[in-house]
């Protein structure tokens, strides 16, 4: 009988290609994910002579520099970014890479369209070069972000050179509040750790407040787990799981699936398996937070008052957070719940899935919206989904931009910016200054967090709107 | 990638935790299709105003700094976005080692594809050595990557880890992508158990 193992080791162990003396592991890729910012890493290929070894082992799709006012790629005005969105296409004509380009349905934020399309499964590796690749260990799969030198060295060798990181299990034990969604229980998580709090590691989530979650839910946690420094998130594939995977595009079918299916349920952590370190929260406590500050860390309850400098441990943390209240222009003591916001903005790969849409909907039902507000759906799928559904109209009742699938304000390397000095409600996941344009405020919400900032023009405690 | 063996140069002391890569090239640069001539955009929001003046306060536009080829920071430098443009900038601008507490993962790794040593100091030294920056603009720092020491402007020499792979990399300006396909017959080999092991992958 072998040691009990945890997810992530047996996962790596069924990926070494070579186990070095030095402590390196070239550990093999199954899938690979790129975006129109993977330019650099197919024009680096060329340079370097190589080929994409397995083109069939890679997807890619536009996202981070796509307009979502409009489809007409020929339409954006800027010649670079106009090449940066059309060379996606042509690099995977060029290469055998199976591309989505704007136009098709399937087109999307990378990170919603890879588990969308089946593409993402348990038990595989997968990377992308965008950090936000821990999204994918949502359904059980060892993911993680990696530079432009590390997508060309992907795409030549289908393998990375990697140590093997430490593992973290973070449990969230008990039952969510009313109201209360997965990007609450990140943003709890973050705060209580720190924004390099799991540096180095791999994160397990697990407990019964994480089982209970959707397959959304779970994507949104695992996604926000760079923003505490992890390598990796990943949570053990279930039910909800293979209800999800099965029937996508690119997974498995027929005995196949079967036989997926049956090693897929020996992924899960095995009784006694232990992990470098251990984090809880009890899932009961957790109420809606909004970060006040400018790093994901800085998250706090909707009943919480803005913090005083004077409260942080050491004097460096004392003037981070002087400088962040300063950029915000956030008075300490202030109450959260009631400060005035300017913009909103629902979508990114954290939260821009359907049921993200839906608990924003059903906020913004029979009201409207007190500020500019857009909803940007994360693929086209979700976004033909929501429009059967109804929810676009729902939103655009209320005054709130409908827009098409892309990742928009999150980062706004399209030109999808807020105003300088604004103060926006965001779905997205980072509020480093100047992330959504210089000078504008960025403050992380969950999507029915939003809609109630959306509707009351102020960040409001979203159970005081919600039907019960 | 130019190789890393020796540096003696002017050290900018950045003191703030978290430097974020949207802090190191914000996103207006990062239309750019090209990997050269991005020091200009380093630190741009910090460095310039809205009008693209200077900003005279920020460390990288104080005299001797405008040299700088190290960069002191504190903690969890090079968190955010894996954006490979953070080191192209800190390159481009003359950047060769960047001395910090800890790093980001991505950026860690970014780093040494570029031929940057981001160094790994204990944060007591790592503090006075901003000190020491901020009181002696224009004072220098001796890197022996051979040797594994820096000096600070102080005299006191302190030994720092590398990891002996990364070390190898930087000394002889390696890529490893040509390493990697000398071991073409391994990933061969893997890919056919795999085949049979994993066929629905």
């Amino acid at each position: 009988m072998s040691q009990p193992a945890t997810m992530f080791e047996k996962i790596w162990r069924r990926h070494v290609v070579v186990d070095r003396q030095d402590g390196y592991t070239l550990l093999y890729v199954d899938r690979h994910i790129l975006h129109d910012g993977s330019f650099f890493a197919f024009e680096r290929l060329k340079q370097v002579g190589q080929k994409v070894r397995r083109p069939e082992r890679s997807f890619g799709t536009p996202d981070h520099y796509v307009p979502t006012d409009t489809r007409n790629v020929a339409a954006i005005s800027d010649d670079r970014q106009r090449l940066l969105v059309t060379s996606m296409a042509r690099h995977g004509a060029e290469t055998g890479v199976t591309v989505f380009d704007v136009g098709d349905r399937r087109q999307g934020i990378v990170h919603v369209m890879g588990p969308e399309q089946g593409i993402t499964l348990p038990g595989l590796t997968m990377v992308c070069g965008d950090s936000h690749t821990s999204t994918h260990g949502a359904l059980g799969a060892l993911a993680f972000g990696i530079g432009s030198s590390e997508v060309t060295h992907v795409l030549a060798t289908q393998s990375l050179w990697q140590r093997k990181p430490k593992s973290m299990r973070i449990t969230v034990d008990g039952q969510l509040g009313f109201g209360i969604t997965g990007k609450d229980v990140i943003l709890a998580i973050i705060a209580k750790m720190g924004a390099a709090g799991a540096v180095g590691h791999v994160i397990e989530y697990a407990g019964s407040a994480i089982r209970a979650l959707s397959m959304e839910g779970r994507l949104t946690v695992c996604n926000m787990s760079i923003e505490g420094g992890a390598k990796a998130g990943m949570i053990a594939p279930d039910d909800t799981t293979y209800e999800y995977v099965r029937g996508r595009q690119f997974a498995p079918k027929g005995a196949a699936w079967d036989a997926a299916l049956n090693q897929w349920r020996s992924l899960p952590s095995d009784d006694g398996a232990t992990f470098d370190r251990e984090l809880s929260l009890a899932g009961a406590d957790i109420a809606p937070m909004v970060t006040w500050g400018t790093s994901p860390e800085d998250a706090a309850p909707i009943t919480a008052r803005i913090p005083e400098p004077s409260s942080a441990p050491d004097i460096a943390k004392r003037e981070g957070i002087e400088r962040a209240l300063a950029y915000q222009g956030l008075t300490p003591g202030t109450p959260i719940d009631g400060i005035k916001i300017d913009r909103v903005f629902i979508g990114s790969c954290t939260n821009s899935r359907i049921e993200d849409l839906r608990e924003a909907a059903k906020v913004v039902k029979g009201r409207k919206a007190a500020v500019p507000s857009w909803v940007v759906p994360g693929s086209g799928i979700i976004k033909e989904q929501a429009e059967a559904e109804g929810l676009d109209r729902i939103f655009e009742d209320a005054g709130i931009e409908w827009r098409h699938a892309g990742c928009s304000m999150c980062i706004g390397v399209n030109g999808e910016t807020g105003k300088p000095g604004e103060r926006i409600a965001s779905t997205s996941n980072r509020n480093f200054v100047g992330r959504q344009g210089r000078g504008v405020r960025t403050h992380l919400v969950s999507p029915a967090m939003a809609a109630a900032a959306a509707v009351t023009g102020t960040f409001t405690d979203v159970r005081k709107l919600l039907p019960n | 990638m130019d190789k890393f063996t020796t540096l003696t140069g002017v050290a900018a002391p950045l003191n703030m935790i978290n430097v974020d890569t949207d802090k190191i090239i914000p996103k207006n640069y990062l239309k750019t299709i090209k990997r050269t001539g991005l020091g200009t955009a380093l630190f741009a929001e910090m460095r310039y105003d809205e009008g693209g003046r200077e900003n005279p306060d920020f460390v990288l536009n104080k005299g001797p700094f405008r040299n700088a080829t190290i960069l002191v920071s504190g903690e969890n430098f090079g968190c955010g976005s894996s954006r490979e443009h953070a080191p192209w900038a800190l390159l481009d601008f003359g950047i060769r080692c960047v001395i910090a507490p800890s790093y980001a993962d991505i950026f860690f790794g970014n780093c040494f594809k570029n031929g940057i040593l981001p160094m790994i100091l204990p944060e007591p030294r790592v503090n006075e050595l901003l000190r020491f920056l901020l009181e002696l603009p224009g004072a220098e720092i001796t890197v022996d990557l051979p040797a594994q020491t820096v000096t600070g402007p102080d005299g006191k020499a302190d030994a720092f880890e590398i990891d002996a792979f990364r070390k190898h990399c930087l000394i002889n300006g390696l890529d490893d992508i040509g390493l990697t396909l000398q071991k073409e017959a391994a990933i061969k080999a893997y890919e056919t158990t795999a085949a049979t092991s994993r066929p629905w992958v």
